[in-house]
């Protein structure tokens, strides 16, 4: 384990808080993992085996659950993480159109972040707020209704 | 328009809180299960209701309930399924946002109807708003002596928790959510054992999705008779929320009678097709149910109706799409999707959606062959009823019913070339 690599003292109290709640230790790891990258920002393998000191797993089962789950990031993302939805609600109301519009406005392809750290972009399936189609997640905050007007005035508020 | 049961509260200032959940009635469905109703009542009044399960699969909720074990050697469990994946939809999302306690409430009825002591609420990662708004009411209804031991003086105890999803649509299939509850890749299991008897941490295990639950505390209160007849006449099996998008005028979460029929629902109360076009295509169940043609859309939205045309109710999720629609683009779309999510366990869906994301895209592109089309059907058919889980037909449905609906569409594609 790299040195310095530790838990808040806060944060180990809501680990204990969780890891209570379960039968078994292991069925903490997903929980454990959104801890973990909220705290270090991404899941490198140093905080991999962490967790998996943690909670008793084995590397290869934390390993196993990172590379299966979308939303863990082993790397950490621009400062804003721009996730639009493609799927089919959004499609039919232009998602496709919008999401050419953020890659030429951010100069960066899907699945890229700017050389700035600043901005990263990803297409994601449906986020479940197809009523008001096309929709974007921007880090927590969901923004509906979306069009390249909308965009702009979002992107420009952003400190 | 008859009175709101699941939304009535939606909207309203605080409406997710403890207090305002009260002062409407909440936790008297409680009272009255734990402190008048024998458990085995309590599954009688929902077997009565006629409801049906909101997920997907449409099982009558009371009759799942009654598969559990009275005694097991391991603790049995609820898991509420959150996990709303499925395109098309966000209806639990409305129930979880707004008024959290209904389905904390139904979680504790269902519990102490079936003999469990632990519930868990699995919720999907990108969900944060359900999952803290369901945070803070499991907390408040502990406070409220709701929860933990000795509920409302009886004896009974149930704890409750929140568990946060991170990204995978196959987590919504019930085995695969308790893997994933377990904190492994959530694979599907091999059925059997069925969760009734071999289930989370091997107990005997319930899996619900959040609508069914949100209905228990109104059936246990008005009765399950009075339930069953707020369903459309004839059909029954109570009120169902519709989630509508796609290019309608008015896209929202409609909660109206099971069985009423899919046009009403387009026209009377999403508003008809923006610009007034004409209707396409519509999905009524979700990105997994079979598109319709608009010849189709006087079919009643219950079970047993749309089964009987060759679709399903699925989620109960209405995706309209217009007469200008490109419906090879939108196949695209869904393809994508299932090839992207497939979990990987089985190889007809694993290696199945990858072809057929393949071929889909190739004719998007304008470089189809005329044999595309029969070799997509055939890819469908050899991955349906042949994977562990349902979401290998999940993949095919879309494809085999578009394909043949639309044949035409498909062809001049290919042609124009
Ligand atoms: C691929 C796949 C995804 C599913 N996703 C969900 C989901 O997000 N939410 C849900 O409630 N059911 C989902 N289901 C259905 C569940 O397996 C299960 O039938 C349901 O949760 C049972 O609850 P119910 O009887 O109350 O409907 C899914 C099924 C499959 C095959
Ligand atoms: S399709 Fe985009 S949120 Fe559902």
């Amino acid at each position: 384990m790299s040195k310095g690599l530790e838990f808040s003292k806060k944060t180990k109290e809501r680990l204990q808080a969780i890891v209570a709640k379960y039968p078994e230790k292991g069925a903490a790891l997903l929980p454990t993992l959104w801890l973990a990258q909220r705290e270090f920002s991404a899941i490198t393998p140093e905080v991999e085996e962490y967790v998996a000191g943690l909670l008793g797993l084995s590397l290869v089962r934390v390993h196993e659950a990172l590379s299966f789950y979308t939303m863990y990031t082993p790397q950490p993302l621009g400062k804003y993480h721009i996730q639009l939805c493609t799927n089919i609600s959004c499609s039919l109301l232009g998602a496709e159109e919008l999401l050419a519009y953020l890659k030429k406005r951010l100069n960066i392809e899907a699945g890229e972040t700017t050389p700035d750290k600043k901005f990263t972009l990803s297409t994601v399936e449906c986020l479940g707020y197809c009523g008001t189609a096309p929709v974007m997640r921007l880090n927590e905050t969901f923004y509906e209704n979306l069009t390249e007007n909308g965009i702009d005035q979002i992107l420009r508020k952003l400190p | 328009m008859p009175e709101l049961v699941l939304t009535k509260n939606v909207g309203k200032k605080d409406s997710h809180t403890l207090g305002i959940y009260e002062q409407g009635g909440g936790y008297q469905a409680l009272k009255k299960a734990l402190l008048e109703m024998k458990p085995e009542d309590v599954i009688k009044e929902v077997d009565k209701s006629g409801l049906r399960g909101r997920g997907g699969a449409g099982f009558p909720a009371g009759k799942k309930w009654s598969f559990i074990p009275k005694e097991a050697p391991k603790p049995k469990y609820l898991t509420v399924n959150a996990d709303e994946g499925e395109p098309g939809t966000f209806k639990d999302r409305v129930i979880m946002e707004n008024d959290p306690h209904m389905l904390v409430e139904g979680s504790i009825i269902t519990s102490y109807a079936i003999g469990i002591y632990q519930a868990y609420i699995y919720v999907r990662g990108e969900y944060t708003r359900s999952i803290s708004r369901l945070e803070d009411a499991i907390n408040e209804a502990y406070a409220r002596g709701y929860l933990g031991k000795n509920i409302l003086d009886t004896g009974y105890y149930l704890d409750m928790a929140v568990h946060p999803g991170a990204g995978a649509y196959i987590c919504g299939e019930e085995t695969a959510l308790l893997e994933s509850l377990e904190g492994k890749k959530g694979q599907p299991r091999m059925k059997p054992p069925f969760p009734a008897i071999v289930g989370l941490f091997q107990g005997p295990t319930v899996i619900n999705n959040v609508e069914t639950i949100a209905c228990v505390p109104h059936i246990i209160k008005n009765g399950g008779e009075w339930f069953n007849n707020l369903g459309a006449p004839g059909v029954g099996g109570g009120i169902k929320l519709f989630p509508v998008s796609g290019h309608v005028k008015k896209p929202g979460v409609y909660e109206l009678p099971v069985g009423t029929p899919l046009r009403e629902i387009i026209y009377n109360y999403a508003g008809g097709v923006r610009g007034d076009k004409k209707v396409k295509a519509v999905i009524p169940g979700g990105s997994s149910a079979p598109v319709l043609k608009v010849e189709e859309i006087d079919v009643k939205m219950d079970f047993n109706s749309l089964a009987a045309i060759g679709s399903m109710m699925g989620s109960g999720a209405i995706i309209v799409m217009d007469e200008d629609t490109d419906l090879v683009k939108t196949l695209r779309i869904l393809i994508k999707f299932y090839a992207h999510e497939s979990c990987g366990k089985c190889t007809p869906c694993r290696e199945g959606t990858g072809w057929m994301a393949k071929i889909i895209t190739r004719i998007e592109k304008g470089q189809g062959e005329s044999s595309d089309l029969d070799a997509l059907l055939d890819i469908a058919n050899g991955i349906r009823g042949r994977t562990l889980c349902p979401m290998g037909d999940a993949a095919a449905m879309p494809v085999q019913s578009f394909v043949t609906k639309f044949r035409g569409e498909f062809e001049d594609y290919i042609k124009r070339g």
